[in-house]
């Protein structure tokens, strides 16, 4: 009897404990109280701002800057005593881990939308940053988000894509970069490639993946290109009907990039990002369709082995034609977060990119080796960056990024999908999906 | 003894019970609520009324979500209940090496949805690039893939089940079928059967529920390509939330329109199985 009352009580423990360490509250450490003093004498006119007490927390979007942001967040602290929590979403998920965290008591201060789509989701949560002083440290006020007269983002990476070259590959198969100015000389390089191809031993395209870690490159990032040159067109920046004027160019790159890659184009919808880059780098292919986010991953090619070109489609002044360059990376602050945290946020945004340590951190290769739209923006050790830089030099048209005006992510994965079909069998009929994707569930999505 | 439980149970239910609120009445009452709103996050919500309802009936995805779930639910819950009660029967016949075989069969159950679905999703790539083919171009592969990784996860499950039931017949009702002239079939159809209809009635139970829940190995097997036409209800519930603006609460209304779905179907399939259970 003594030992079943005994088991029965170790039970209803066990059943406690692990219910209670479920709750388990995250020790927040009382850092506030770590003397500023103790550290050297820096900007002293911000730490005398956050006196009074408020917090940081920063929910970052980008998986790849995390231990960069966790760092910087740390010599904050170290700096100015307060207190910065950066956390970090998962590659793609972004908005879910968001959406959960802002419904919390301690809700991020600081997050981001990737522009007028996703600060439609967000507009009631977002501060105006107007007369702010990181607005003031703004290049330009185009890098702002603007919701009305409200300025409710801003932007704080500039980032460039094109089709990243390995040279030394493209000299093997006879050519140089300079043998490419248009969307017919890329068409003619590639299919040479690809019938020398058992001779050469390399393709003209890496993989054209359509996995989720990839198919934003092409759902996303490609058909920004048709989507540019019909706003150009139009003298536009945003529309609730799309026409598709330039979706046979569209077609046109598309069926080039899946003819001629490393992969039978049945067989994309299961290559990832990882096996694109992994392609690029063991020398599997000349070209690689990405931005200077990427430098890292393909910088084992070479510096002197590495270009990019502008993706050519066939439309508009091809000569001038740039590379793509744009944001989707907007600081917001919540609205509804307490005065001081604002306030401390505000703070933190504005060292960030005004501190010698703060740009350091942002732009230096070592680091995040961003392009920020801020005056303090320092020169970049990332080559891509300086490639794309230039091109801007030498007066060639940058194309805008106008994918952040795509209605919803649920278009982008309609269109991505049925260029995975068309990919798998390439019929007038499955273009007829993609254009049915482009252009008619463009209005269908915008209108709801 | 009676004494001490009237007045130590709630010593006993409490900590079950408040975590069944915390982790499921409330969660569901707040779902109830959020449904009928217009959200962005689950604690700053404005009422609508039924308008989410209206949309989530209009979607034409909604309702091929619905269909391609039921022609699954269907197909699985027939595969796994007639193969795992067939591997059962050979499992509790005296052969060598049962207990490893039971092992195995129960192991996948082991490892989680999510995991499963890319493992699988490697093994079905791999075989069909033979034939230069993905897994992802056809709705074909995709539903096929997806019965083939349900059916390894849980016919080991429901053997087990099965196993439990078929041991617990006792041999004499078979003994005497058997004195009695009946064939092997025939013991099959009119004594082993309609003893094993507790068992059998759970584990339908239980196939049919997971099959219209399916979200793991939908998610990370196919993610619904191509073009949505693999996209089971609990996905098309979870991809409705996520990736568009505003329509949160059409989200929500979807999944509250799922419960009842699933509960009505659930307890009608009770219903059914029940009426034929036995006595011994």
């Amino acid at each position: 009897m003594k030992l079943r009352k005994a088991l029965s009580l170790a039970l209803t423990g066990a059943l406690c404990v692990g219910l209670l360490a479920g709750c388990g509250g995250n020790p927040s450490t009382p850092s506030t109280s770590s003397t500023p003093s103790g550290s050297t004498g820096g900007s002293t006119p911000s730490g005398s701002a956050s006196g009074s007490g408020g917090s940081v927390y920063y929910l970052n979007f980008k998986p790849e800057q995390d231990a960069d942001w966790q760092a910087l967040a740390k010599l904050y602290t170290q700096e100015t005593g307060v207190e910065v929590k950066v956390q970090t979403a998962a590659s793609g998920q972004y908005e879910t881990t968001l959406m959960s965290e802002m419904a919390k008591t301690e809700a991020p201060t600081l997050f981001q939308v990737n522009g007028p789509v996703g600060l439609a989701n967000w507009k009631d949560y977002c501060y105006d940053l107007s007369g702010s002083k990181i607005a003031g440290e703004l290049s330009s006020d185009d890098f702002a988000l603007m919701d009305g007269s409200s300025m409710s983002g801003i932007a704080y990476v500039i980032e460039t894509y094109g089709i990243i070259v390995n040279t030394k590959l493209l000299a093997d198969a006879g050519y140089s970069m300079d043998d490419i100015k248009s969307f017919a000389d890329l068409k003619k390089v590639a299919e040479d490639i690809t019938a020398r191809k058992d001779e050469l031993g390399f393709s003209a395209f890496t993989s054209a993946g359509m996995d989720g870690s990839s198919d934003w490159r092409f759902k996303t990032h490609l058909a920004n290109l048709p989507i540019y040159f019909e706003y150009e067109a139009d003298g536009i920046g945003d529309t609730d009907a799309i026409k598709g004027t330039y979706l046979d160019n569209y077609r046109d790159i598309w069926d080039l990039y899946i003819n001629n890659c490393t992969t039978a184009p049945t067989m994309l919808s299961a290559k990832t990002g990882d096996d694109s880059v992994a392609e690029f780098v063991t020398e599997q292919a000349v070209f690689y369709q990405n931005g200077t986010w990427a430098y890292s991953d393909v910088a084992d090619v070479g510096e002197e082995n590495l270009g990019m070109l502008p993706i050519y489609i066939g439309v508009g002044d091809e000569a001038n034609q740039g590379l793509c360059t744009g944001t989707e990376n907007y600081w917001c602050v919540n609205k509804n977060a307490d005065p001081a945290d604002i306030q401390a946020t505000l703070d933190f945004m504005y060292w960030c990119v005004s501190s010698e340590t703060g740009l350091e951190y942002m732009c230096s290769g070592e680091h995040m080796g961003f392009v920020v739209p801020f005056k303090g923006n320092l020169e970049s050790n990332n080559l891509l960056v300086n490639i794309a830089n230039d091109y801007v030099a030498n007066g060639t048209t940058s194309i805008k990024w106008c994918f952040p005006t795509m209605p919803s992510e649920e278009w982008k994965n309609v269109v991505g999908s049925a260029l995975t079909t068309y990919a798998a069998d390439q019929t007038d009929a499955n273009w007829e999906t993609v254009r049915a994707a482009f252009v008619d569930n463009w209005a269908a999505e915008k209108s709801k | 003894m009676e004494k001490s439980i009237k007045r130590y149970f709630p010593i006993f239910l409490g900590p079950t019970f408040l975590a069944f609120i915390i982790g499921f009445i409330v969660p569901f009452l707040m779902g109830l609520y959020l449904s009928l709103c217009d959200f962005r996050t689950v604690t700053d919500a404005k009422f609508v009324g039924f308008s989410n309802f209206a949309k989530a009936f209009q979607d034409a995805e909604f309702l091929h979500a619905f269909l391609f779930t039921t022609a699954f639910t269907i197909v699985t819950v027939i595969l796994i209940n007639v193969i795992a009660f067939a591997v059962a029967m050979v499992l509790t016949q005296n052969i060598p090496g049962t207990n490893i075989f039971r092992t195995t069969f129960f192991m996948p159950n082991l490892i989680g949805g999510i995991v499963l679905g890319y493992i699988w999703q490697l093994i079905f790539n791999g075989v069909l690039a033979h034939y230069d083919l993905a897994l992802k171009i056809s709705a074909k592969y995709g539903f096929w893939g997806l019965v083939i990784v349900l059916c390894w996860q849980q016919i080991g499950y429901m053997m087990i089940i099965y196993i439990a039931g078929l041991q617990s017949i006792p041999g004499d009702l078979n003994e005497a079928a058997q004195i009695d002239g009946a064939n092997g079939w025939q013991r099959l159809w009119n004594v082993t059967i309609p003893n094993m209809m507790p068992s059998i009635t759970i584990c339908t139970f239980l196939t049919l529920t997971n099959g219209f829940k399916l979200f793991d190995q939908n998610l990370s097997l196919t993610a619904g390509e191509p073009m949505k036409q693999t996209e089971g209800l609990a996905l098309n519930i979870f991809n409705t939330f996520y990736s568009r603006v505003g329509y949160q609460g059409v989200g929500q209304a979807k999944a509250v329109v799922f419960f009842i779905l699933v509960v009505g179907l659930g307890l009608l399939q009770l219903q059914m199985t029940r009426s034929k259970e036995v006595q011994q």
